[in-house]
């Protein structure tokens, strides 16, 4: 009997807690669905529409906020910051894994340390040097300085999928004559796709979570949707159900890819740190 | 760290795969380049270093100049930017307001991170329901998710306050008096990052041995004693990585800030970024506001290096234990 209190009690809080996590995603739908007249004079009671929606990805209010351009933006730097740090990261992850080298451990840890780096050290004079550059509120600019959230994710979690390779497959294939960047090719890349795969969906993750480098480097060619979010916050009254629409919109792509690579998110979150 | 490149493979696994297919690999590359080769394949990253590097080496050569908007014509100063920061007691007031928000959000999120792992752990029908959905609030953008609870927080149409009118404590100026404003950041940053903790704590869970438990049980040890000398300090290791993760963080927190309250009311959630934000980009005082975050990187690099050691060794005792 006691067991059976105590069973039932750990489900309420954990109930509790779900409540808590899930409340204010449900509350953002409701708000998102309120037609302005209703949107301080009710609180659960109106009659949804979607017209919120409408104008977000469409005119986007009285000040025309171009939310769709936003969300294009952040579609377009997030996976070419992915991409560019793939193509960097993944060579370097493999030597680091592969071989000892002078420096090696140096560099893994200047990496690191840009994860931990507040990241308005780098930004602002990024913001002086970008203006001088003509890099300002540009995708080159934007994918050049979110390689500081994309590359050190990936070589790090990418160099703990190598280790934990066996080398003798690579071995046994440059045995049968094969070269070591075909080993590397056609063995070990292969081997490690599941990790690429997550790994690659985190690091778009975090890219497109990105706050601080499209505040300061864009303003509005390059601009992406968690700043743009906030503009209808602004103007004389601020548009409660078109904020909400917008938050919702912007959270959909990190959401739906959050929820395919579950299985690989211990490993990605904490740097190789923990395995699952 | 050796000298040379060492290939693991080859001089890992040369005696167990044999020697003369070692020798065969010698032959095909000539010796110097196999040990550039590790460098040839870094040599990408390394510029890409660099390329990040630089601006920060721009930023702390900024530091010694009085470098402004309004004076595109610096003049060094030394170390006159960092004598003012250490002087003004505005600095140590964002120093403290940082402090304190990552200590109490580090530790209100360990807690509870801990809590709902070791609820999940019980896979009850319901845990295994809730399970698939708990990371949820970490993949919102943090500053979305200080935007939607801006929204719920506002004191006379939020609906926050709504829901707790019938028990007699509407009208809570959450974001509005210098208290509420801090508690509700740190509401904020529970609520996004309290999964993460919880997820590494899970995974550690997951991972420990079972005969030690047993074990326990079939001795009669109560769920307390279980938990504080097995459960706890196994776990430890796996804690420690997520509590330094968002210890580290936090110092540096910015996003959830910058959109619930940009510091206020008054000071009172002026975190060390958010006032180098202000100096840097909107007072543009750039040769300022990058000496203030020189000084959060030196104090958040310290920090790490402690925190890192620590886990370190942690991690070393927790793995001489026999399993």
């Amino acid at each position: 009997m006691k067991r059976r209190v105590l069973a039932v009690a750990a489900d309420l809080a954990l109930i509790l807690y779900f409540v808590f996590a899930l409340f204010p995603v449900a509350w953002m739908v409701i708000l998102s669905l309120k037609p302005t007249n209703e949107l301080f004079s009710t609180y659960f009671s109106f009659s949804p529409t979607f017209d919120s929606y409408r104008t977000v990805l469409g005119a986007g209010g009285d000040q025309g906020v171009p939310f769709v351009r936003f969300f294009v933006n952040s579609l377009v730097v997030s996976v070419g910051a992915v991409a560019l740090s793939l193509a960097i990261g993944l060579p370097a992850a493999y030597a680091a894994a592969r071989w000892r080298f002078r420096g090696s451990e140096n560099l893994m840890f200047t990496l690191l340390s840009f994860r931990f780096a507040p990241e308005l050290t780098v930004v602002i004079p990024l913001f002086v040097l970008y203006q001088k550059l003509g890099l300002f509120d540009t995708y080159v600019g934007m994918v050049w300085v979110l390689q500081l959230v994309t590359l050190p994710l990936i070589v790090w979690i990418m160099r703990s999928y190598f280790s934990d390779l066996s080398p003798e497959l690579e071995q046994a294939a440059l045995l049968d004559g094969y070269t070591r960047k075909q080993a590397f090719f056609k063995v070990a890349l292969p081997l490690v796709k599941p990790g690429i795969a997550a790994v690659s969906l985190l690091a778009f993750i975090f890219a497109w979570n990105n706050f601080v480098f499209p505040l300061i480097l864009t303003s509005s060619n390059a601009q992406t949707v968690t700043v743009g979010a906030l503009s209808f916050l602004g103007g004389d009254r601020p548009k409660y159900n078109l904020t909400a629409a917008a938050a919702l919109v912007s959270v959909v792509p990190p959401l739906l890819l959050a929820l395919t690579i579950q299985r690989y998110l211990v490993r990605g979150l904490s740097f190789g740190a923990v395995k699952s | 760290m050796s000298g040379r490149a060492s290939p693991v493979p080859e001089a890992g696994h040369g005696a167990a795969s044999g020697t003369g297919a070692g020798k065969r690999a010698v032959r095909a590359v000539p010796a110097w380049r196999r040990s550039l080769r590790p460098y040839l394949l870094i040599v990408p990253a390394l510029l890409l270093t660099g390329g990040i590097l630089y601006p920060f080496g721009l930023g702390l050569y900024y530091t010694v100049f009085d470098f402004a908007a309004s004076k595109p014509q610096p003049d060094l100063v030394g170390i006159e930017n960092y004598r003012r920061i250490f002087a003004q007691s505005s600095f140590w007031d964002s120093a403290r307001v940082t402090v304190a928000y990552a200590v109490g959000a580090a530790a209100v999120e360990t807690v509870l991170g801990v809590a709902v792992a070791l609820l999940l752990h019980r896979a009850s029908f319901v845990g295994r329901v809730l399970e698939k959905i708990l990371i949820l609030p970490l993949m919102i953008a943090p500053v979305i998710a200080a935007i939607m609870w801006k929204l719920m927080l506002q004191p006379s149409v939020g609906v926050i306050n709504h829901l707790l009118e019938p028990f007699g404590l509407g009208g809570v100026q959450w974001t509005d008096t210098p208290t509420g404003a801090l508690l509700s950041s740190i509401a904020v940053d529970v609520w996004v990052y309290t999964p993460f903790v919880a997820i590494l704590a899970l995974a550690g869970l997951r991972s420990l041995p079972v005969s030690p438990f047993e074990a326990a049980a079939v001795d009669g040890a109560g769920w307390w004693f279980t938990f504080r000398r097995l459960t706890l300090p196994m776990l430890w290791p796996y804690v420690l990585v997520a509590v330094i993760f968002r210890f580290m963080d936090s110092l540096k927190v910015f996003d959830i800030i910058y959109a619930l309250t940009e510091g206020g009311p008054g000071d009172s959630t002026m975190v060390l970024q958010i006032r180098a934000y202000l100096e840097a980009i909107r007072f543009q005082r750039y040769s300022f506001g990058i000496s203030y975050m020189i000084t959060l990187w030196a104090a958040v690099y310290l920090v790490t290096m402690v925190l890192v050691r620590y886990l370190g060794r942690i991690q070393n005792r927790a793995s001489e234990v026999p399993g």
